[in-house]
């Protein structure tokens, strides 16, 4: 155990994993210098530059060579900055790295790990603040993490790195200084969710950094006689169907919350699969169709926060009674 | 012209260059009626969808991976049989490729666009252009990581030097020293569209000196002077100098896909690449070489026997089983999860 932010804790999951196994390199723009968020710090002086490897603002190529050095039998862990630039790398990502495996007939693995920061960053505007988790769950080949804790950035980080397939991994920019202690022998599966607090009434499913917020609506909402049982996602493909459909199938009532936009979000996805498959009432939250603004008003207007999701659990509990 | 290869070494550049146009006169033919476009019917062929050949390119492919050890790694394109087969892919698993059954190299999952041998170093054709340069660069960088001395072959067209993984390509692997010979096939077609027209500069090798990538620029259907200016440039690869380009100018005598009646171009321009044509050229020089009329006979008949045997072989092979369409996708959430 040791205490850790959330990016040290990737960090630390990194170190161990490259000395484990030589195969793993990490690849991106400023990495040797330690990234821009200290995520990589130290990790070049401790393997060198040939393993920390440090590349031009070329995020097409940065992938597409990332793509190469998996078909040769390497295991990169690649460095996007923000998913918005990877926005730069979607025919790396889409067409190569989720289907080589699959067009070769199996002949090649692509081994990587994609990390790709999402999130609204304060004051960064529309191509620094998205949230692309859904785009990214709709391409079959990718598995696509979204990590909200210290512990789960470490876990998962390693977890993604043994798996052997191509993970986007989504890190929230407004997380980098959480801190919590990290036991780092916990292991983590891939495509498991978390129960963080159970209820009774409303089963509420989030993922990374809305899941604190998520939580803050629970302690909100139970003095007004609600008690809400908050899953943390953790993996939006492969999603944790049978977590979420047996806490639904006991509350009966479900809500997903993101900070993505709402319209075909992931939580769309979710509430369809539980409504087709238990019939209960369901509900989502997410961000409402505008690009992230500057101005802090403007900002806001893309975030919500706890008071909206007790109103959006009372308007599900309300619904009924009419 | 400079002659440094051997007679035994021109004669296997012959068999190479015959063994893919068997193959793909053969694969062209299968293929008639299977695209739903350039004004045919999607009917009933053997090879589905479009079907990218390199007819009248055969040099540069023999030419480059001549100098190729199997264990160098190559990566390709949408018009990538020669390629394959001078990487030393089996005729008949390519074959069996195209018709879309069990007996592929990708068991029926990639088809032509996608073949891929990793037994023989290559490490896929691909369906965007300019994709495989970035993916040439990372295999390359993996052999530098794991300090291997192999080097990477990557054949891109004249028209992948207009996006943008091109110039971010080569810069990424001049600056890391990278063992990589580019080789731009320069057909001087851009599917339906003249290069030309939609190219500024001089083209491939000018972009590549550049930023400080040498190179050279060769008559791509001289296999001779193909092979002589790759020995160069791959000795200097393989010594650790750096990146280097080679700039074959060919010409592509077929349509863009094998039902593209190309109607869009000059017919004397194509009446001029006919005669151009690199497999009559070579067997004129082997001859002056030493060659016999009968031993170039016999490596043309070997190679239509091959062939034929491939055909035959295809069509009688397995289909692939539907559950083949679920695996090789993603190991994580494997059987609990389709969507």
């Amino acid at each position: 155990m040791a205490r850790m932010s959330y990016a040290q804790a990737a960090c630390a999951a990194l170190e161990r994993a490259m000395s484990a196994d030589a195969r793993v390199v990490a690849l991106g723009e400023d990495v040797g210098r330690g990234g821009i968020f200290g995520q990589y710090r130290g990790l070049q002086q401790k393997f060198g530059a040939g393993r920390v490897i440090d590349t031009p603002i070329s995020e097409a190529t940065i992938m597409g060579a990332s793509v190469g050095m998996a078909l040769a039998g390497l295991k990169p862990v690649v460095e996007m900055r923000v998913v918005d630039f990877a926005l730069c790398a979607m025919d790396e990502i889409v067409n190569q790295a989720a289907k080589a495996r699959f067009m070769f007939g199996g002949q090649g693995r692509v081994s990587l790990v994609a990390r790709m920061p999402i999130g609204i960053w304060s004051g960064s505007a529309a191509q620094h603040s998205q949230s692309l988790e859904a785009w990214f769950a709709h391409v079959p080949g990718l598995v696509v993490v979204t990590p909200a804790t210290p512990q789960d950035n470490y876990s998962l980080l390693a977890a993604a790195i043994e798996s052997g397939d191509p993970v986007i991994y989504m890190e929230h920019k407004e997380l980098w200084g959480a801190q919590e202690e990290v036991e780092t022998q916990a292991r983590a599966e891939l495509g498991r969710a978390r129960v963080l607090r159970s209820g009774s009434d409303v089963t509420l499913v989030s993922w990374s950094r809305m899941v604190h917020t998520a939580l803050e609506a629970a302690d909100r909402a139970a003095p007004r006689g609600i008690s809400v049982e908050v899953i943390d996602l953790r993996t939006i493909w492969p999603w944790d169907r049978d977590a979420v459909l047996a806490s639904a199938a006991k509350t009966r009532r479900l809500l997903v919350a993101h900070e993505s936009v709402r319209a075909a979000g992931f939580g769309a996805e979710i509430a369809a699969e539980v409504a087709e498959q238990l019939g209960v009432r369901v509900k989502r939250l997410g961000g409402p169709r505008i690009p992230v603004g500057y101005s802090k008003p403007l900002e806001d207007e893309a975030r919500f926060g706890s008071g909206d999701i007790v109103r959006a659990l009372e308007e599900l509990i309300q619904g009924e009674a009419k | 012209m400079k002659d440094p290869i051997s007679l035994e070494r021109g004669l296997a550049l012959y068999r190479t260059m015959t063994r893919i146009r068997a193959f793909e006169n053969a694969a062209e033919e299968a293929s008639k009626g299977g695209v739903a476009a350039f004004g045919a019917s999607l009917a009933d062929a053997q090879v589905r969808g479009p079907l990218h050949l390199s007819t009248g390119q055969e040099a540069v492919a023999a030419g480059v991976c001549i100098h190729l050890a199997r264990t160098d790694l190559m990566t390709s394109t949408h018009r990538g049989h020669g390629h394959t087969i001078a990487k030393g892919a089996s005729i008949a698993a390519m074959m069996g490729e195209l018709f879309g059954r069990a007996s592929g190299f990708n068991g029926g999952k990639g088809g032509s666009m996608h073949i891929a041998d990793f037994s023989v170093g290559m490490l896929g054709a691909n369906g965007v252009v300019a994709a495989g340069i970035p993916i040439a660069v990372g295999a390359a960088h993996a052999l530098k990581v794991r300090s291997e001395t192999g080097i990477v072959a990557c054949f891109f067209g004249d028209g992948a030097i207009n996006r943008g993984p091109f110039l971010e390509g080569l810069n990424w692997a001049a600056i890391h020293r990278l063992r990589v010979l580019f080789v731009c096939e320069d057909n001087r077609w851009s599917a339906t569209t003249a290069t030309d027209a939609m190219t500024a500069g001089d083209g491939a090798l000018a972009r590549a000196q550049a930023i400080g990538v040498p190179g050279e620029q060769v008559d791509g259907n001289d296999v001779f002077a193909v092979a002589g200016a790759t020995a160069q440039l791959i000795a200097q690869v393989r010594s650790g100098a750096g990146p280097r380009v080679l700039h074959a100018i060919t010409y592509r005598v077929k349509g863009h896909v094998s039902v593209d009646p190309a109607t869009y171009r000059d017919g004397e321009e194509v009446d001029r690449a006919l005669e151009d044509d690199p497999i009559p050229a070579a067997h004129a020089h082997l001859l002056s070489m030493g060659a016999s009329k009968q031993q170039l006979e016999a490596i043309r008949a070997e190679a239509e026997a091959e062939v034929d045997a491939a055909l035959k072989a295809a069509a009688a092979a397995d289909w692939p089983d539907r559950s083949a369409a679920y695996t090789d996708i993603q190991d994580t959430g494997a059987g609990r999860w389709l969507g």
